[in-house]
């Protein structure tokens, strides 16, 4: 496994909370890593620290070698594109228009509007699905809609590394599943694809890695046949729960042992 | 699918051919009103005439007029509807707010703040003097109000709004207590063009053209700003920098605006919304127009308060408060129907 997005020894905080110590990762090139832990255990905070939204108190993060503190922000941005969680859009924007904003780390000040860029937003806007939906207006779209033009636009940015924090939630299932497919189909097209995602069972059918975190800490990683387990669940979620293969795709899937009135 | 892809490209690139006509189109416009503008008053002066007297012939009374005061005051209507119109458009693109206007940062009230000190204290007493105290109070009040608000847009303006109200309360209270502070106020409170010409403009105007040019500079950034921090800052966009300075330009744009021409409410915030369709979501585009249609909007109102009453001139502040209100109400209906 090779790694050109790596972080070492990182401690992050938001003003006074500590959120991790010593938090190592290293982002397997070329594949769909699914980022998963309860809420508040630092999936988020680790995703911004991965793209500079966050600087770290301690450790660094590198991309290719180089601390990513220290290289130009359009360079970086041409690299490694982010989609955070519940973006807004502006009022009166048109989907084609906030799909080519994506194109900014790639013009210069002077620049017109170039070829390479509307290839970019073309195909961008193809990719997701939403080539139909490029004369509306985004605040006009469904959740699940407005969720792939903003995939869209970070697409635009033609990237080799594409992070997105929580793509999946507040979407319907259909939708979710939608988008989980083609987030697997950008890294069939030899795109590094990290996803913070809530439902373990989705990270285990989608995503070749998983990085399972508790604390502020990564608990394991590894492809899921490999990680996912009872015990693991237990120790992560605190859920006592079965791990059965999926009847569909053979990989793991959690079956709380919970029924009604047995929680705590 | 394909045939649809082609349909949605071509509908895009023809908005975007057409962007460079329509701005065209509004020069045009412009040179109309100039002209307009240079020949309707009291006294008027047909174009040919007005042209003679550009190069010095003809009846020196239409010499004076043309060059003395028609011309310069009509150069002074485009630098504050360039000002204005362009630094209504940073307003609502920075705070994501459309009906975000120039003097909600506190820079109006805070211009008209510094005169009637000025004045109640002796200091204002020629063009020069009014001039830097108008100045002086947008900057401290823009200062105020960036550093209350620097942490998100809504807290600046709200900041904006609070520190406005607590300055006009203020200088209606020194306009009641002093006789020579109302005089002062009084005519500077209604924003005109009428005789401003007369007073050293040279450099609020060199302020408006190089803001308005940097604005255009920044205006890549700034659409990328109105994403959001986290997706500008991916984007490689130096957030905080890129806010800073969109203030400093709105300040600079409305504070000498406003040390030119007094309040002219409005403007700021109608001409963004007339040509936001003719930019087609490309804030580069969004702010040459308004640079082009703010100086259109301004001139005409301008030409038309010479004549609209008999008894005399009205100030032009008065004309585009009459246009404005029916505007605002059209923004606000178009907002309210684009809601899902």
């Amino acid at each position: 496994m090779t790694s050109r997005l790596t972080a070492r020894d990182l401690a992050l905080r938001y003003g006074d909370r500590v959120v991790s110590t010593r938090l190592s990762v290293d982002v397997p090139d070329g594949a769909l890593t699914a980022v998963v832990g309860p809420n508040a255990c630092g999936k988020s905070t680790m995703l911004r620290a991965l793209v500079r939204l966050l600087r770290p108190v301690e450790g660094t993060v590198t991309f290719d070698g180089t601390d990513i503190g220290t290289i130009a922000a359009k360079r970086f941005a041409r690299s490694v594109a982010f989609l955070p969680q519940e973006p807004s859009a502006p009022d009166d924007i048109r989907v084609r228009q906030l799909v080519a904003r994506g194109r900014f780390p790639h013009q210069s000040l002077f620049s017109g509007w170039s070829e390479a860029d509307q290839e970019a937003v073309t195909g961008a806007m193809a990719a997701a699905g939403i080539t139909d939906l490029a004369e509306r207006l985004v605040q006009e779209l469904s959740g699940g809609q407005r969720q792939r033009v903003w995939v869209a636009m970070a697409l635009a940015q033609r990237t080799p590394y594409l992070l997105l924090d929580e793509p999946t939630s507040f979407l319907d299932i259909t939708h979710q599943y939608q988008l989980l497919a083609l987030l697997s189909r950008l890294r069939d097209e030899g795109r590094t694809v990290i996803a913070v995602l809530h439902d373990v069972n989705q990270a285990c059918r989608f995503a070749d890695h998983v990085i399972a975190m508790r604390n502020g800490a990564v608990v394991a990683e590894g492809a899921p046949a490999d990680i996912v387990d009872a015990a693991l669940i237990k120790e992560v979620f605190d859920l006592p729960c079965l791990v059965v293969p999926d009847p569909v795709t053979g990989t793991p899937m959690v079956v709380p042992t919970v029924d009604r009135g047995s929680i705590a | 699918m394909t045939a649809t892809a082609t349909a949605a490209d071509s509908t895009g690139s023809t908005w975007g051919a057409r962007r460079p006509l329509l701005l065209l189109a509004g020069l045009v416009a412009l040179a109309t009103v100039m002209v307009a503008s240079v020949g309707v008053g009291a006294h008027f002066i047909g174009p040919a005439t007005a042209l003679h007297a550009l190069s010095g012939s003809g009846d020196p009374n239409d010499v004076a007029l043309v060059r003395d005061i028609r011309l310069p005051r009509g150069a002074l209507a485009i630098g504050v509807g360039a000002a204005l119109a362009v630094s209504g458009v940073l307003v609502q693109v920075l705070s994501r707010n459309p009906l975000g206007e120039p003097g909600v940062l506190g820079v109006t009230s805070g211009a008209g703040f510094a005169i009637s000190v000025g004045s109640g204290l002796g200091l204002t007493v020629n063009a020069l003097g009014e001039l830097l105290a108008a100045v002086v109070g947008a900057v401290a009040a823009a200062a105020l109000v960036a550093a209350v608000g620097r942490r998100s847009p809504l807290r600046m303006l709200l900041a904006g709004m609070a520190l406005s109200s607590v300055l006009t309360g203020l200088t209606l209270g020194m306009r009641l207590i002093s006789p020579t502070v109302f005089d002062k106020y009084r005519f500077w409170s209604i924003g005109s063009l009428a005789g401003r010409e007369q007073a050293p403009n040279t450099m609020p105007l060199l302020v408006i053209a190089v803001a308005v040019a940097a604005a255009l500079l920044l205006s890549r950034q700034l659409a990328a700003v109105a994403l959001g921090e986290a997706v500008a800052h991916t984007l490689g966009v130096n957030v905080t920098r890129v806010r800073l300075v969109t203030l400093v330009l709105i300040t600079a744009l409305a504070g000498a605006a406003t040390a030119i021409a007094g309040p002219i409410l409005f403007v700021g915030l109608i001409v963004p919304h007339l040509v936001r369709r003719a930019a087609d979501g490309s804030v580069p585009w969004l702010i040459g127009f308004a640079a082009v249609l703010g100086p259109v909007l301004l001139l005409a109102a301008d030409t038309a308060a010479r004549v609209l009453l008999t008894t005399g001139e009205v100030p032009v502040a008065i004309v585009t408060a009459f246009l404005g209100g029916p505007a605002l109400i059209w923004a606000v209906r178009r907002y309210g129907v684009a809601q899902p």
